[in-house]
């Protein structure tokens, strides 16, 4: 067996002996032909979740054949969690889409017709016709676009231009809300600058973890196999899990806290009163690097403005305001979150919640506070967010190592696409927003388009996206990268009814026929992956690079050749008001094409800047190199401005780089003086994303959930994910051994609640709000234990649409939907 | 320092904008919705079951339980798991998997031992007992139910094949 030994030798160099075999399949023994052609190993970031591995991809003539963790990847050092493993099967799915499907009626587009194959250019104009229809009507206001936290970087560069300057319009916004809008709005109210300042060599320094609202365990494998090498390998090390249910997590858990929902606001406000009454207080960071806010109350729920509880609010429609406040007026304000009024709201063991307290309050423990969708699916998410901060900095344990307030993220680009490029309906790049006349006018320069072309309003977050597309408002709409009829709450009232809103024509692109697909009008097939060059950036700052790999199937094409090749069809007389044309005429006539992306800069690096060896369909396709030209373009809004990114090439080399890079360095903690380079000599720390350098300590109080289990409706849901499936699983669920993991979505229950209810585990149920429905299966055992009064139901699967059941309730800041919260009841069906 | 004034002087400014609202649209009663007939399914994960429609799930399968190895699709993918693991402690204090499949007893329990790798830590030192960082078997190595998958994936492994009269 030379041959096979030498052939494994020369294709997998570096690899360590596996005391696995190679299965090699049976139609290879028989068919003894040619050689097998030669295979090819590259990097690329994992496609699932924010963490962010390294893989290496194995390609063989035009397939990827095997995958595995890239050990020279600094995040994962050669591991990858079940999900990452099988990443070589989530592109062969059997029903990729490989040509445009328009609804047909007597061969024609109609809203009650069927999907019939189209081509790209049948596809495209009957898509530009709708869109210009509305355009004529109502301009970019009755556009919208809903992006993606796993959109490339440049993919939503080219979107958001595409949007913003091209059709004029703000509506434009990532599923990413549904997933860290409130991490986002937490750091600009505490730092005025986004993304956390620590990173994941934190992991290796901490002494304590605590997990709010994350089961770490399923959702961050990787980053979880950090935590649970750290505190198995140091005896002092404390692990604290909070959740309203026990799940994986828990298993490494030296403090186990089971709270009630929304009570995690009353137990952070005990905690900074612990501190305090403890005199634990670091009152020299305090007193040289902390100011004190005290936000406004009763900021409603971010429902309808028409729905009670809106107008019921004092403060709905101002949820931001605040007024400044002292330290003494903070302490005030937490002197009544007491341990046992703590202990009473939260149902936790005072016990418990002391150790808990202890953890940020001893000066001699380095904390790193770690969460996710429990605190940023909250409809106090923002508060939340603010006030863990509160934690770090009354004790000044912050942006050190081990000390560390870490916002995980769920996306591969949730941080890199949807948040630094600024693809929100808020947003420009690099923080920036369209409400400021001066952000506007630095956008509108580099993007060589003329001041006023950007609207100055802020456009429809994704929530209110699908209410303006029932209202009838919004009436061209792309759907990119996202399974948004799968993921958005309240799907029955407030999802569905506005992608078939007869005035309303809905573009979905994506790899596979899913349930948001299922809605459209026009569905695009689209490339994924490694079947593109891609970009992403993790929740640690760190930017990763990939080539293309493998050819799209069929007609498949990438995301950034649709925005572009699209762009091509419309003309600025038809997007831009005429006065603005009469006063820059040398715009007249120019294709939106011409103008966002053949406009000197984006189209200024040549195919041949292509790294040999690698295809790029898309500098093929438009005769220059696109990700390079978007991507230089994009890094001069934040070059010397605290978000710095390295030359476009120094990624291709790199296993990825933290921003800011400044003088070729990556930053690994940011505002503490000798690891980042902003911070001025002698200042100690500096939180330069707010004027006076200070962060900000917020008052805010525990204030009740919008929607509360009563006699009828008398549990809560909660929704979530599960280790095996990556959200709306449109991938996952097509890998067989992922999908045989965990095939369908179950009821996680209590036994004795199921007992009351005469229920046995794998009894079929109807799972009822007062919005929707779905019908599903009793678990009682199984990876989470319940608590009476709570279920747990993963949305990974179609077949059970659990947002029929849940409500699209907010927080009023963020505009991030609480999918951990709402009243069901479970009956037998 | 200038840059640092200059991102302070848009921190402030958008923060301000965070709040800031849109135009405001008149309110008004929808359009009917043309609805999408239920022969017209393109979800297979929707088992032919239209958007607005609820169906009987699926039994709940079961755990695959016959102890025999399955094949690996390529070097490093993690094993599934032919048993059934149901009240398996694991746990900071315990790990039930690790009883059978650590390399010292795994020839007494005729079980596969985790490979040489599960020893090696983060900086590739390697130890008597498994990596703490490779101590939750259940993040890679996951139980297959006899679900039939809805979708056939069309991934094709490694192709060894070695031309005729090289070998050997």
């Amino acid at each position: 067996m030379t041959t096979r030994r030498d052939f494994i030798r020369a294709s997998a160099v570096g690899a360590a002996a596996s005391a696995a075999s190679m299965a090699v399949p049976a139609r290879f023994v028989e068919a003894l032909a040619a050689p097998p052609p030669e295979v090819k190993w590259s990097k690329a970031p994992c496609r699932f979740c924010g963490t962010g591995c390294g893989v290496q991809v194995a390609v063989q003539g035009n397939r990827v054949v095997a995958t595995h963790g890239d050990a020279e990847a600094e995040v994962n050092r050669g591991l990858n969690c079940v999900k990452g493993y099988f990443l070589s099967k989530i592109m062969y799915g059997a029903d990729r889409l490989t040509t445009p499907l328009l609804r047909k009626k007597d061969g024609r587009y109609a809203k009650d017709g069927q999907f019939e194959p189209v081509s790209w250019d049948e596809a495209f104009d009957v898509m530009a016709a709708q869109f210009k229809r509305v355009l004529r009507a109502k301009g970019g206001a009755g556009i919208g676009m809903a992006g993606s936290g796993q959109w490339t970087v440049w993919e939503g560069y080219a979107a958001n231009k595409l949007m913003k300057a091209g059709f004029r319009s703000n509506h434009i916004d990532p599923n990413a809300r549904h997933c860290m809008a409130s991490a986002v709005t937490g750091f600009m109210r505490t730092f005025g600058m986004d993304e956390p300042m620590g990173c994941y060599d934190d992991f290796e320094a901490a002494d304590a973890f605590v997990l709010w609202g994350s089961n770490m365990a399923e959702m961050h494998p990787i980053l979880w196999t950090r935590v649970t090498d750290r505190r198995l390998s140091h005896d002092h090390v404390k692990v604290a899990v909070l959740s309203t249910f026990e799940h994986r997590s828990f298993e490494l858990a030296d403090i186990p806290i089971i709270f009630k929902p929304q009570t995690d606001l009353a137990i952070l406000n005990y905690i900074a009163n612990h501190i305090i009454r403890s005199g634990r207080v670091n009152e020299d960071f305090v007193r040289e690097h902390v100011r004190f806010k005290r936000g406004n109350d009763d900021i409603g729920y971010g429902l309808r403005p028409d729905h009670p509880l809106e107008l019921a609010a004092a403060h709905a429609k101002d949820p931001t305001g605040s007024t400044d406040v002292d330290f003494e007026a903070f302490k005030a304000f937490v002197e009544p979150y007491t341990l046992e009024y703590a202990a009473e709201l939260s149902g936790v063991e005072q016990g418990w919640l002391e150790h808990l307290a202890e953890l940020y309050a001893d000066p001699a423990i380095k904390v790193m506070s770690l969460w996710t969708m429990g605190f940023n699916q909250h409809t106090r998410g923002t508060w939340a967010n603010n006030m863990v901060y509160n934690l770090h900095l009354l004790t000044g344990k912050i942006a050190t190592p081990g000390n560390s307030p870490f916002s995980l993220t769920g996306q591969p680009s949730a941080c890199g696409t949807a948040r630094e490029v600024g693809t929100f309906s808020h947003r420009l790049p690099a923080d920036l927003v369209v409400t400021d006349p001066a952000h506007r006018k630095h956008a509108e320069e580099i993007w060589r388009v003329p001041h006023g072309v950007i609207v100055d309003k802020v456009g429809y977050h994704i929530v209110e996206q699908n209410r303006m597309l029932k209202d009838g408002q919004l009436n061209a709409y792309w759907v990119m990268a996202n399974n948004n009829m799968q993921a958005a709450a309240n799907l029955g009232n407030e999802g569905y009814p506005g992608y078939r809103n007869p005035e309303n024509f809905i573009v979905v692109s994506d790899p596979y026929p899913t349930v948001t697909a299922q809605a459209a009008d026009l569905i695009l097939p689209t490339a994924m992956w490694v079947e593109k060059e891609g970009a992403y950036g993790n929740a640690e700052r760190r930017t990763q690079f990939w080539h293309q790999l493998v050819k799209a199937p069929g007609e498949a094409r990438s995301d950034l050749w649709q925005l572009m090749e699209f762009s091509k069809r419309f003309t600025t007389d038809e997007c831009w008001p005429a006065e603005l044309l009469d006063a820059h005429p040398e715009y007249r006539g120019k294709t939106l094409f011409d103008v966002l992306y053949r406009n000197g800069k984006v189209d200024r690096f040549g195919p041949g800047e292509v790294e040999a060896g690698y295809a790029n369909d898309e500098a093929a396709a438009f005769g220059f190199y696109p990700q390079k030209g978007l991507f230089e373009e994009y890094a001069e809004f934040g070059r010397g401005h605290g978000h710095d990114l390295a030359p476009f090439d120094a990624y291709h080399a790199a296993r990825g780089i933290r921003w800011p890079v400044v003088d070729g360095k990556e930053t690994l903690w940011r505002y503490r003086e000798g690891t980042d380079p902003y911070v001025k000599k002698g200042t100690g720390w500096q939180f330069y994303g707010n004027q006076d350098g200070r962060a900000v300590i917020w008052a805010l109080p525990y204030e009740p959930p919008a929607e509360s289990p009563d006699a009828e409706f008398d549990m809560w849901l909660s929704t979530g994910r599960v280790l095996e499936h990556w959200h709306s699983g449109s991938m996952t669920m097509r890998v067989p051994e992922l999908y045989k993991a965990f095939p369908s979505a179950v009821v996680f229950m209590n036994p004795d609640d199921a007992k009351a209810r005469g229920l046995k585990r794998g009894d079929e149920v109807r799972v009822i709000s007062r919005r929707g429905e779905i019908r599903s299966r009793v678990e009682t055992r199984g990876r989470n234990r319940m608590p009476a009064g709570l279920v747990f139901v993963p949305w990974f699967d179609a077949a059970q649409l659990i947002n029929k059941a849940t409500l699209d309730a907010t927080c009023p800041i963020s505009k991030q939907t609480d999918f951990k919260k709402c009243a069901v009841k479970v009956v037998m069906a | 320092m200038n840059a640092i004034a200059t991102i302070a002087l848009l921190a402030s400014a958008m923060l301000a904008g965070c709040g800031a609202k849109h135009e405001e649209t008149p309110h008004r009663a929808p359009s009917a919705p043309v609805l999408v007939s239920a022969p017209d399914q393109i979800d297979p994960l929707r088992r032919g079951v239209p958007i607005d429609a609820e169906a009987t799930p699926p039994a709940m399968a079961r755990v695959e339980n016959f102890d025999r190895v399955r094949p690996v699709n390529y070097e490093k993918q993690p094993p599934t798991i032919p048993h059934s693991i149901d009240n398996y402690q694991l746990t900071r204090n315990t790990n039930r998997c690790m009883l059978c499949h650590t390399q010292s007893n795994a020839q007494t329990f005729h079980a596969p031992p985790v490979s040489p790798a599960h020893y090696a830590t983060r900086d590739g030192t390697i130890l008597e007992e498994i990596s703490p960082r490779r101590y939750f078997c259940v993040q890679c190595h996951v139980v297959q139910t006899d679900a039939q998958p809805l979708i056939a994936n069309l991934y094709e492994g490694l192709n060894t094949t070695i031309p005729k009269g090289s070998a050997r």
